[in-house]
Parts: structure tokens; C-alpha cells; sequence
């Protein structure tokens, strides 16, 4: 068999590729700024003193992890329907999923690189005078992000490509895109052979950027 | 100024402390010496309440350290501590470190607070290195900034829990002269070490503890002098120390 690549054109790119890669983007940033943000509470109520917090933290981070994404998108978008009344539509649901999934991812991460700091940092914020809030704020978390930094990048990586299994309620991703368009001009194999090369020149561009990252940090005097 | 009284703490059924009683007078220096595992780091952190305890009570001037209802917060901003492994944060500046608790805890501008960590760096020789990070200073010199950031909180009392055991031979000396100035100054001092030497030249008192016990309470030159006078342990463990 012979391929045909004469449709690899500009018009593919703006036609198929571009909305659908936008919303991978979106769902990407969406799920990385609000899974930090609930990852960092949920790391610290996992560590909290209070039994009950901890608990429950470590429920939700441990069922998360332990269901495949692709069955926590379906259910979403089946279930939250039959519980508010209407359809909740693709996209939105695409979020909620991925925002609360990668919550829990976020939140071991963000654990790992608190639980890695000595403990006589928290005493030396505590002794300055400053309360328990200030001094995981001020010492506590900037460390652990700057610590976890590469592995929490890597995992946005993942996230990016786990944006694909959107396509099991049928929203439109990047990799949606590359199937529609090789429907379309009947091209399937040549649109998937695009769609391979693209994820990978993004993924591995990504990737290089963790390792600069990484060096850079491992250089840095502060990270000492 | 500082009272300890009958304080006791357990871990689980393993008593650390037992009934230790003490009172610090304005402008003494205390050294707390024992053999490891006595208990004077863990009593030396319940007097600003990093460490709690079961039984007993602590004064801070008329503040009670034992009270649930007292604002540790701000009693810890005045009572400065030293940590043996410094605990400067590695991901801020030396000046950094001195500003953060001034500006977060008692609200001064951060011109002022660097003024004053600038201050206290020229006090303790280290102006040279404001803008170095932690990691970029030797052992001694990070254990100096340490002790400048505490001293920009204005503390009323200072707590040294073994300042030099964490550091390289060569280093002790820098720490213990800033300590020792500090000392000549009038500052009122509290301070677990086993650096002897240090503890006759400067102190006033020796308190000397073994298995969560205060055995010894008295001044320096008698802890000393009459040696013969000690308890048993005390006289081992400085028998110990003492023959090297």
C-alpha cells in the first residue's frame, strides 16, 4: 500500500486540528491549575492530625487512583445528569472528570514533596512566631513545589495525552480532530500517522523542557 | 522571668520529662548539659511550646505557656530559638530569612525589617553574605544567620537547642563567640550544649538533667569547682566529657 499525504495541508490544520487542539489545551491547563489547587489541600488534610480529614482525604485520593479514567469520564457524564436533572454536556464534563482525577495524582505528588522537608523546618517557621497556616505557606509549600516541580511537569504530560479519552463521550480533542479529518478525505492511516507524530513533538518537546528544568534547579545554590 | 514548674511529659508510657522545675532570672545564661536521650532538647522546646507537655506549668514573664487558651503564635515571636541543624529556609535569600517573620508576624514594613536584618548581620559578621542562599554558606556561618533572624524579632529570651553539635570542629568557635557577646550583652540565654568550655566562661548556671530528671541546679563555678560535691552521674558524665 501506498500512503497519501497530499492532505496534509494548512486547511487540515484550521479546518480538524486547531479546535480540537485548543480544547486539549484547555482541558489540560483546566485540570493542572484546578488539580494543584485542590491537590495542595487534599495533601495537607491527608497529613493533617485530624483523623477523620486524613481519612477522608486519603479516600478520595485512593478510590481516584484506583479506577481507570476512562470509566470516571463515562460515569460522569452519566451520572451527574441523573443526579442535577439535565445533561451536563461533553466539554464540561471533560473538566469536572479530569480537574477532580488529576486532583488526586497532584495531591501524592504535592504530599511526597512535604513529607520529604525536615521536620525542624515547620519548627523553625512555628518558633519565629508565625502560625501553622503561615508557615506552610511561606515555608512549608514553596519548598515542596519547587521540589516536586519535574515529577508534577511529567505528570501534566500524562494529563495532556489522557485528554484523548475524551473520546468515549464523544467530545472534541485534538486526536478527534486527526479522525475526522482522515474520515473525511478517507485517509484514516496517514491522519493517525500525523496524529502519532504530533502527540510525540509535543510530549517529548515537553518532556526536554522538564530536563532543562530539572538541571536548573539542581544547579541552583537555593535548592541546596 | 522564665519559671518551669513540676513540668512532666510522656510518650506513650515512656516518661521524657519528670517533674523538672527551674526558674530563669532576667539576663542569666543557663547552660543544660546531660548525656543523650536525658531530655534537654525536648525541655528546652516546651518552653515555647514546640514540644508539649502533659503535666505542670511554664511562665514566660506572666504569660502561661501550659494554657490552651494562650496565643502561642505570639509568645514564640519573642522567644527567639536556635536549632542544631539551623533550619534556615533554603528557598529564601539571607535576607530573606531575617525579613519573613518581621513583615508576616509583627507587621513591620519590609524597609524596616530589612534594616534591622542588615543590622543584625553586621553583628554576627555576615553582611558580606545578605544575599547568598543558605546552601551557599558553610555550617557556621549559616548557624550565625540563624541566630540574627532570631534576634530581629526583639526576643526576650533566647533558647540554644546544641547549637554547635552539627557543625565541623573548625566552625564551633565563630558560633560560640557570637553566643558569648550575646551573653556579655545582658541577653537572657538558655542553652542545651556539651560544649563545656563554653559553659564555664560564660554561663551563670548549669542545669544538669539525666533520664528527663533535673539532678543538678546550680552555679557554674560551683558545678565545677566542687566537683566532689555532684551526684554520681553528674560527676561520670562530666568525667566523660571532660577526658578528651
Amino acid at each position: 500500500m501506498s500512503l497519501d499525504l497530499s492532505f496534509y495541508s494548512w486547511q487540515l490544520v484550521t479546518d480538524y486540528l486547531a479546535k480540537g487542539f485548543i480544547f486539549s489545551l484547555k482541558l489540560t491547563s483546566c485540570a493542572t491549575l484546578f488539580g494543584i489547587f485542590f491537590g495542595v489541600f487534599l495533601a495537607l488534610a491527608r497529613i493533617s492530625k485530624f483523623k477523620s480529614l486524613s481519612r477522608s482525604a486519603a479516600t478520595y485520593i485512593n478510590t481516584m487512583r484506583a479506577v481507570p479514567l476512562v470509566m470516571l469520564i463515562l460515569w460522569f457524564y452519566l451520572l451527574v445528569p441523573l443526579f442535577i436533572g439535565r445533561p451536563i454536556g461533553a466539554e464540561l464534563s471533560a473538566y469536572l472528570t479530569f480537574s477532580l482525577f488529576e486532583a488526586a495524582f497532584f495531591a501524592e505528588i504535592i504530599r511526597s514533596g512535604i513529607q520529604a522537608l525536615p521536620r525542624g523546618q515547620t519548627m523553625a517557621g512555628l518558633a519565629l512566631g508565625m502560625t501553622y497556616r503561615q508557615t506552610v505557606r511561606y515555608v512549608i509549600l514553596p519548598q515542596a513545589f519547587r521540589h516536586t516541580t519535574p515529577i508534577l511537569l511529567t505528570q501534566v504530560i500524562v494529563l495532556f495525552q489522557d485528554t484523548s479519552l475524551v473520546y468515549a463521550i464523544g467530545a472534541y480533542d485534538w486526536l478527534k480532530g486527526f479522525e475526522i479529518a482522515g474520515k473525511n478525505y478517507g485517509r484514516p492511516i496517514e491522519a493517525y500517522l500525523l496524529a502519532a507524530l504530533s502527540y510525540f513533538v509535543v510530549c517529548f518537546a515537553l518532556s526536554r523542557l522538564v530536563l532543562i528544568l530539572k538541571n536548573r534547579l539542581g544547579m541552583n545554590g537555593a535548592s541546596a | 522571668m522564665i519559671k518551669i514548674a513540676k513540668v512532666s511529659k510522656w510518650y506513650g508510657s515512656f516518661q521524657v520529662l519528670k517533674d523538672c522545675t527551674t526558674e530563669i532570672a532576667k539576663g542569666d545564661v543557663v547552660v543544660i548539659c546531660g548525656p543523650s536521650g536525658s531530655g534537654k532538647s525536648t525541655l528546652i522546646k516546651t518552653i515555647n511550646a514546640l514540644e508539649p507537655f502533659q503535666s505542670g506549668e511554664i511562665w514566660i514573664g506572666d504569660t502561661a505557656v501550659h494554657d490552651p487558651r494562650t496565643d502561642l503564635p505570639k509568645l514564640r515571636s519573642h522567644v527567639g530559638m536556635v536549632f542544631q541543624n539551623f533550619e534556615l529556609f533554603p528557598h529564601l535569600s539571607v535576607t530573606e530569612n531575617l525579613t519573613l517573620a518581621q513583615v508576616k508576624v509583627l507587621g513591620r514594613s519590609s524597609e524596616d525589617a530589612r534594616e534591622r536584618g542588615l543590622k543584625y548581620l553586621h553583628r554576627v559578621g555576615m553582611t558580606a553574605h545578605q544575599n547568598k542562599y543558605p546552601g551557599q554558606l558553610s555550617g557556621g556561618q549559616q548557624q550565625r544567620v540563624a541566630i540574627a533572624r532570631a534576634l530581629c524579632m526583639d526576643p526576650v529570651v533566647m533558647l540554644f537547642d546544641e547549637p554547635t553539635s552539627a557543625l565541623d570542629p573548625e566552625m564551633v568557635g565563630e558560633v560560640l563567640e557570637v553566643m558569648s557577646t550575646l551573653a556579655a550583652e545582658g541577653m537572657t540565654m538558655l542553652c542545651v550544649t556539651h560544649e563545656m568550655g563554653f559553659a564555664r566562661r560564660v554561663s551563670n548556671r548549669v542545669i544538669f538533667m539525666d533520664q528527663g530528671a533535673i539532678i543538678e541546679d546550680c552555679k557554674t563555678d560551683e558545678f565545677f569547682r566542687d566537683a566532689g560535691e555532684r551526684s554520681p552521674r553528674a560527676r561520670d558524665f562530666l568525667a566523660k566529657i571532660m577526658s578528651h
